[in-house]
């Protein structure tokens, strides 16, 4: 079930590029319907997580030889944390796709890219083998520079540039690591479950866990090296920012957690702290630049930082509710993070040809684009973690976690909520509640009026708000399978919650 | 049969090719036109092929004169890929702007490949000399070809110059080294006694031959002909340089080093450097890393691009040298032969824009994926496969070459002698990236100023072109299709295990091959 994700997704890559270029508009359809196999092959391997007591967390392994000279292996398998953010990448794929589907520039190379990374994704979520995760991880880097210069809009070229060179350089950290957990193996393998039960010398984990966190963190928005996330978020075409602040920015956090944190326990030890306080300034700091932003797509870029802020403190707090709070995060924020991008990139912008919050404001859009107004409204409610929402659940589980392993951050740490709704509010209101002129548009911002909003965004848009919703009142489906992959005795990562020293 | 007739039998494949290349010669009298420049490429291409299957016809390992012609499994290899690499050159040659003299280009294309497939077949200073002005002197003819162009014959003269320069040094270096020790042959050289290593003149002459190689795999600080040889000099007679001549040049250098002077390495340990050639291949890779990969971040020309990326790989490839043994060799061989696959595709690619847009500047690449999509997709092949982003074979090759030269000299306590070339060569390959992404920026993002011109038809450079990325996509994604007859070729090269057996007995630590904790 699980590699099936990755092959439906590499037979609608090679269906669309075999595609003669008068079918061009074929080519949304076999996305589309790649996308939809991709998720529900996802959602049988979901259905399909054995969950009883004894059971070994990770499953459907699958083994094969694949450089065998220097042991390498296609090693795939999946525990909940993996399955969870599977489930995400699925949905991300098929609402990014509903989302752009007005791409008529070359739209098969379009799908083929953006179906190129729904495929690293898929294979870095599920990797068991550290050379194949880097593999599927690097796989991601190249067709979002495509993507983003050829159908990007504000200074794509130089957020194209900015974001690929920020990645490879997270890359080049991941690889240093990489190639020294092979050389000290005590045998030639990338295997993840043989290494795990290694003690790698601590001299080497000193330096290698802060060399593959920061790597793998690049991605993950950590503070300072956020700087890549917004410029690109922003130069980005709807889908693209869809992607990469639901899934590409997970990539950091998931490899965060599955690489570094579970081979390195006593680098970690000794760099806990740093990393929770860079996570707590990146969260403080991602929504004090929120607050000051005037082009609505750079504040839901903010606070993209600011959310995988959380998420990263959430990781270090090393106890069950933080960690299993941060992977909720990652979904959480993939959604909520999907959802403002595509209102702010497709439904707004794609029709006022403005981003700017003021001008917005001055457009009466409540009347003229009732739906995205609604839209925005759920997924600005989600943002700020308000009950009922995925965000709820993740943010609340954190800040217990952080209550228990890092009490005076806390302070911080709940400043930053107080922030979050503080700029999440302003954004909504003067988007589309401005106090002053009502409804009446005045005669500079008179406009034509706009396209209704179109079958394919709504289902999108319905799509995630289940999810959140859903996720909202229901959280044990999620959390059951998180909570599985830590305290199970014989996960991998059950060293975390049992103090890493030991 | 007495061993002049069995020499024969064994050098059968550069026999055929300096046949060929004289009937080349002879049938290029008439007059040149298309069909009888197909002739004289349809020619080669039949005399090389029936070199190649003499190659593997004779299956026999032989050493002839005390290691002067050598044929093994290793040799074998490298010569097949150097034939191919040089046919491919050849039919690059049919549809470039050589016109002239065509006959005379494709016999000295053979004649430096007898040169290179000597070169990867002796274990000889003086051979090893020998097939190097072999290689050279038609190299020198080819890339001042074309008589009209003062690029060119600029490039030529630049070419021939420093060549000239750096034979004297390999020469006199090779003289010292026999001066000190009394052979030439490889393999007693290895049996010399360490301490004559000590003896200055002979570190003198060590590091005059290194000087010498790192010409002809343009390593810095030897490395100032390649920008303009490659930019000036007809496009075939570059992608001939860059790929053929390299893969013998490395192959030679690993031998003389590992085997040859295997005991004279020192040790380019960090904080524990010893007198010999690790330290100095060491410091030629670390500057040719960083001189060629900060000077390809401002060129504006595909084929000097590609010059300065040359030089950042020479330094790569040094690297895996220095693991000296199996893994580093393995690793080596492997880079350096998808490395001239790509490069040759490269400059393929360079060669038909050229045809069709009268130049190789960045510019003429603008628009390329309008104009001849299927050539914009190899260009991006190749030059992500030198950028190493999975999954092309650069990226494997790059990452097992990486692997064996930290893996050389690391301590089960985490130390790792060569942590600070490993950080290097990382850093700026991610550097290097960026200028490969302004090539690609040119072909697939920025749109073409000129009216699109008609679509031309299929020529055999763009098949063969085609079939370079074919191939760099298939090893990257099973890279067992090289690596696994390059590790049953090393694997019968004799001179590790003698080397390695040596180690353990000295030294406690199994994984160690250079002393790291003295």
């Amino acid at each position: 079930m699980l590699t099936a994700t990755l092959l439906s997704t590499f037979l609608g890559i090679a269906l669309i590029c075999l595609l003669p270029s008068r079918f061009g508009g074929a080519a949304k359809w076999i996305a589309l319907l790649s996308a939809l196999t991709g998720f529900g092959f996802a959602v049988a391997a979901f259905q399909g997580y054995d969950m009883r007591p004894g059971v070994y967390p990770i499953q459907s392994i699958i083994n094969l030889p694949w450089v065998e000279k220097i042991g390498i292996g296609f090693i795939t398998g999946a525990d909940g944390i993996s399955l969870i953010l599977l489930l995400l990448t699925g949905i991300i794929a098929i609402t990014g796709i509903l989302f752009s589907w007005n791409v008529t520039h070359q739209p098969r190379a379009f799908f083929a890219l953006f179906l190129t990374i729904i495929f690293g994704v898929y294979g870095v979520f599920q990797s068991l083998d550290l050379f194949l995760l880097f593999v599927f991880y690097e796989i991601v880097i190249i067709p979002k520079y495509f993507l983003i210069s050829i159908w990007g809009s504000t200074n794509r070229e130089y957020g194209a540039m900015k974001l690929t060179i920020y990645s490879v350089a997270g890359s080049a950290l991941i690889l240093l690591g990489l190639l020294g957990i092979y050389v000290l193996a005590p045998e030639a393998t990338f295997n993840l479950l043989s290494l795990a039960k290694y003690k790698f010398p601590v001299a080497f984990q000193l330096w290698a866990f802060p060399v593959m966190f920061l790597g793998f963190g690049i991605l993950g928005g950590l503070w300072p090296f956020h700087t890549w996330a917004p410029t690109g978020h922003v130069a980005a075409p709807t889908a693209v920012s869809m992607l990469l602040a639901g899934v590409v920015m997970k990539l950091g956090s998931y490899g965060a957690l599955r690489v570094a944190m579970t081979l390195f326990p006593l680098g970690l030890d000794y760099w806990r702290m740093p990393v929770a306080i860079l996570a707590t300034v990146g969260l403080l700091y991602g929504a004090l630049v929120a607050l000051a932003q005037r082009d609505l797509k750079f504040v839901v870029g903010y606070s993209s930082i600011n959310h995988m802020g959380f998420v990263m403190l959430g990781l270090v707090t090393l106890n069950t509710l933080g960690l299993s709070g941060a992977v909720l995060q990652m979904f959480s924020h993939g959604i909520i993070g999907g959802l403002l991008f595509a209102v702010v990139g497709r439904m707004l912008y794609d029709r006022t040809h403005t981003r700017d919050i003021s001008q917005l404001g001055g457009m009466g859009l409540t009347k003229a684009l009732p739906f995205a107004a609604l839209t925005f409204t759920v997924a600005s409610a989600a943002s700020m973690g308000l009950p009922g929402f995925s965000g709820f659940i993740a943010e609340i589980s954190i800040l217990l976690g952080t209550w228990k392993a890092f009490p005076v951050l806390l302070i911080f740490t709940m400043l930053g909520v107080v922030i979050t709704v503080a700029f999440t509010l302003r954004a909504l209101q003067r988007t589309f509640f401005p106090a002053h002129n009502a409804d009446a548009p005045t005669a500079e911002t008179a406009h034509e009026p706009f396209d209704p909003i179109t079958l394919p965004e709504r289902l999108g848009a319905l799509i995630l708000m289940t999810a959140t919703v859903g996720v909202g009142l229901f959280p044990k489906i999620l959390l059951d399978p998180i909570l599985r992959s830590f305290e199970s005795p014989q996960s991998l990562m059950h060293h975390l919650i049992q103090g890493v020293a030991k | 049969m007495n061993s002049t007739l069995l020499l024969l039998k064994f050098l059968a494949p550069e026999s055929i090719l300096a046949d060929t290349a004289l009937l080349v010669l002879i049938a290029g009298l008439v007059k040149s036109t298309a069909s009888s420049r197909n002739v004289l490429l349809s020619l080669t291409l039949l005399g090389g092929l029936t070199a190649g299957a003499c190659l593997l016809y004779f299956p026999d390992n032989v050493n002839f004169f005390h290691g002067m012609v050598v044929l093994d499994p290793l040799t074998r290899l490298v010569k097949l890929a150097i034939l191919i690499l040089s046919l491919v050159t050849a039919v690059f040659a049919a549809g470039s702007s050589v016109r002239e003299h065509f006959a005379e280009y494709l016999a000295l294309i053979l004649f430096s490949t007898i040169g290179m497939m000597l070169l990867a077949g002796t274990e000889d200073l003086l051979m090893i000399f020998i097939a190097l002005e072999m290689t050279s002197i038609p190299l020198y003819i080819l890339t001042g070809y074309l008589k009209k162009s003062s690029a060119s014959a600029e490039a030529a003269l630049k070419y021939f110059l420093v060549g000239g320069v750096s034979a004297a040094f390999l020469l006199f270096g090779l003289s010292l080294i026999y001066g000190v020790t009394g052979c030439t042959a490889l393999q007693d050289l290895a049996k010399v006694p360490p301490a004559t290593f000590r003896d200055p003149l002979f570190l003198a002459g060590v590091v005059m031959a290194m000087a010498g190689f790192g010409f002809k795999v343009a390593a810095v600080p030897f490395h100032l002909w390649a920008p303009d040889v490659y930019e000036g000099a007809p496009t075939p007679s570059a992608a001939l340089i860059a790929s053929g001549s390299k893969v013998a040049g490395f192959l030679i250098l690993a031998k003389l080093l590992t085997y040859g002077l295997a005991k004279a390495g020192g040790s380019a340990v960090w904080g524990a450097m010893q007198p010999g050639w690790l330290p100095v291949l060491g410091l030629i890779a670390a500057a040719s890393i960083i001189v060629g990969n900060l000077a390809a971040l401002s060129q504006s020309n595909v084929k000097r691009i590609l010059a300065y990326s040359a030089i950042a790989q020479s330094g790569y490839m040094l690297l895996g040298l220095m693991a000296a043994d199996k893994t580093g060799l393995s690793s080596v061989l492997f880079y350096v032969i998808v490395y001239a696959l790509t490069t040759l595709g490269a400059f393929g690619v360079c060669a038909i824009v050229e045809q069709r847009r009268g130049g190789s500047q960045l510019h003429h690449f603008e628009g390329l994926h309008q104009s001849a999509p299927g050539l914009a997709l190899c260009m991006g092949v190749f030059m992500i496969s030198l950028a190493g982003i999975p999954p092309l074979a650069g990226f494997f090759g790059k990452f097992y070459l990486f692997a064996g030269a930290l893996g050389s000299v690391a301590t089960k306590d985490g130390h790792m002698g060569l942590l600070w070339l490993l950080i290097i060569a990382i850093a700026f390959n991610a550097v290097s990236l960026y200028y490969y992404l302004i090539v690609l920026k040119h072909v697939f993002v920025i749109p073409s100023s000129a009216e699109p011109a008609p679509r031309s038809p299929r020529s055999a450079t763009g098949t063969l072109v085609g079939l370079l990325a074919i191939a760099i996509f298939a090893l990257g994604i099973y890279p067992g299709l090289l690596l696994d007859p390059i590790h049953n070729a090393v694997k019968t090269a004799t001179w590790f295990a003698a080397k390695a057996a040596a180690i353990a007995t000295s030294a406690a630590q199994p994984k160690t091959l250079q002393g790291t904790t003295k």
